[in-house]
């Protein structure tokens, strides 16, 4: 069984479009990259799985209980974390959660010790005793991720969870969600590229309310990415070198590359697929005496992917 | 059950700990403290020194005005706030029904404003002291009060749902009490037949029963129906976030 099995979800507020005809699963364990530009529905998805609002079409299933049919054990198998943070800022950090604690059913005599337990996990323990409205974003940030957590849920949603964080904090609350993701499922919106790239296993690319893609960010990149690219970095006459490279095994094109005028040059070399002729390229360089500064596969960038799914999706 | 109580218990910490319930019941036992002490001289000296109906009456008359303007601070923050803050997204993701939330809220409210109700029980024990009390009309009195107090603060926690912005909530929910409490003031002009109708839908005319120290089933269930209808309206406005998108 999956964990989450989304089947056809449509939604329209009147005539407007929310999200057409989504499908997709997502298994236990996996950390979800759901991944869209603002507006395209990533939002209004993550409310219909939380049973917020009901679809306008279609339905989904959360650890087996039907959005339409059980919206209250729905909610009880997730933990979901909006994308505003919502905090009472007059509440002290364990108040609040001990108040969703009890919200979410957990047993007056296990709330202590998993309001607790939360407050640990998150790293909060210096400030169990604030009131909310004096921490610092980030620190906001883990008491709501906190309140996601307190129901001990099998899923996880949280809508945008490193939006207006430092890059310090950034990087602590990335880990938390790895380390959450290790027994759980979590799904995790974001419209930052890199950032999916570096939690998730998967990825989901909607735009305009329609999926473009779901996959493997690996997957996803060799998709785009026909043929192999290779950056070569030499000193050395401009000319020769790219009548060189050009003459090595399963080179299909060499272009200067364009970007920065730092010298060394570098080049940008267009390779057959499965050519494998990264040590040709580099002894060509070596055995002409120029000086080989620095030569690596060209990774295409989830940026690139994205734009070119989302304007194939338009072509086609 | 056990949600509704959640709810209520942390509405009513956020009461208190905001300042919101003491400043409120402060105000109110000022103004009402004020009305009963120049009602008691007045029917005490002169006014024929109706002691034991005339005097209760008129401090209930003078202190229906102090909740009908009062109320509404009390209510405004009731989902407003929760909108403004974001809040209520969260309420309604978690295992919650939208009925918990609306009576756990309720419950709060009404609790602040029997404290309000039970601190001026001080008033007639008082008089009890120096001249004998007659319990009836005083119990008739402070079950209007109630009811009545009860019936704002269902009109007031239904603006409070239909915006995000405090002061818009208490100033329409001014406006409907205030509106509520005039409906039938316009015999001059409405016709016997509009006027028997705008009796009934008034809040003054079941009120003033109560305060002539008779409790008629009737004025009960005016009340009771309004607080309920109200309550639905409340309903109602929650469920608008399942076509429109937003709370």
């Amino acid at each position: 069984m999956h964990t989450i099995e989304v089947d056809h979800l449509t939604k329209f507020y009147g005539s407007a479009r929310g999200v057409m005809d989504l499908s997709f699963t997502v298994e236990k364990g996996e950390i979800m990259g759901f991944l869209g530009p603002n507006g395209s529905g990533k939002t209004t998805t993550m409310r219909m799985l939380t049973c917020f609002f009901p679809p306008t079409g279609g339905t989904a299933r959360v650890c087996g209980h039907d959005i339409l049919k059980e919206p209250l054990e729905v909610r009880r198998s997730i933990g979901y974390l909006p994308e505003s943070v919502p905090l009472y800022l007059d509440m002290s950090v364990r108040g609040y959660l001990r108040f969703f604690a009890e919200v979410k059913g957990v047993s007056s005599k296990a709330r202590h010790g998993r309001v607790e337990e939360v407050i640990r996990k998150c790293g909060l323990e210096q400030h169990a005793h604030r009131l909310i409205g004096k921490l610092s974003k980030g620190y906001r940030q883990r008491v709501g991720i906190g309140q996601a957590l307190l129901g001990d849920p099998e899923v996880l949603i949280l809508d945008e969870p490193t939006i207006g964080l430092d890059p310090r904090q950034i990087i602590e609350i990335r880990n938390l969600i790895k380390e959450l993701g290790s027994t759980r499922t979590v799904i995790l919106s974001t419209h930052i590229l890199p950032e999916v790239s570096m939690t998730c296993n998967r990825v989901i690319i909607i735009h305009e309310g329609r999926l473009v893609a779901v996959d493997t960010p690996e997957n996803l990149m060799s998709r785009v990415q026909q043929t192999p690219q290779i950056l070569v970095r030499a000193t050395g006459p401009d000319e020769q070198i790219i009548r060189a490279l050009g003459a090595v095994r399963g080179v299909t094109a060499v272009q200067r590359h364009a970007p920065g005028t730092a010298e060394p040059h570098g080049y940008r070399v267009d390779t057959e697929p499965g050519a494998r002729n990264m040590n040709e390229l580099a002894r060509v360089i070596i055995d002409h005496g120029w000086q080989l500064r620095e030569i690596r596969p060209v990774d295409i960038t989830l940026e690139q992917i994205f734009i070119k799914l989302v304007t194939e999706e338009t072509e086609a | 059950m056990v949600s509704i109580f959640t709810i209520t218990k942390r509405e009513l910490q956020s009461y208190f700990s905001s300042l919101i319930a003491y400043t409120v019941i402060a105000a109110f036992l000022m103004v009402s403290g004020y009305f009963f002490h120049t009602n008691m001289v007045m029917f005490g000296t002169a006014a024929g020194a109706d002691l034991r109906l005339g005097l209760w009456q008129q401090t209930f008359y003078d202190m229906r005005f102090v909740l009908l303007s009062l109320m509404p601070l009390l209510t405004m923050r009731l989902f407003a706030e929760e909108k403004k803050l974001g809040t209520l997204e969260l309420l309604l993701t978690n295992p919650l029904r939208d009925a918990d939330i609306i009576i756990g809220k309720y419950c709060a409210c009404v609790l602040v404003l029997v404290l309000m109700i039970v601190l001026t029980f001080l008033y007639p024990a008082l008089l009890a002291v120096v001249f004998s009390l007659d319990p009836g009309p005083v119990a008739a009195g402070y079950l209007g009060i109630f009811l009545m107090g009860a019936a704002c603060i269902a009109c007031g926690m239904f603006q409070s749902s239909l915006t995000e912005n405090q002061i818009v909530a208490a100033m329409s929910t001014v406006g409907m009490l205030l509106f509520l409490w005039f409906l039938d003031w316009n015999e001059g002009i409405a016709g016997p037949a509009a006027v028997a109708v705008l009796h009934q839908l008034s809040f003054s005319e079941h009120f003033f029963n109560f305060i002539r120290g008779v409790i008629d089933l009737h004025d009960v269930v005016y009340y009771l129906s309004l607080i309920a209808l109200f309550l639905f309206f409340t309903r109602c406005s929650l469920a608008s976030r399942r076509w429109s998108g937003i709370t």
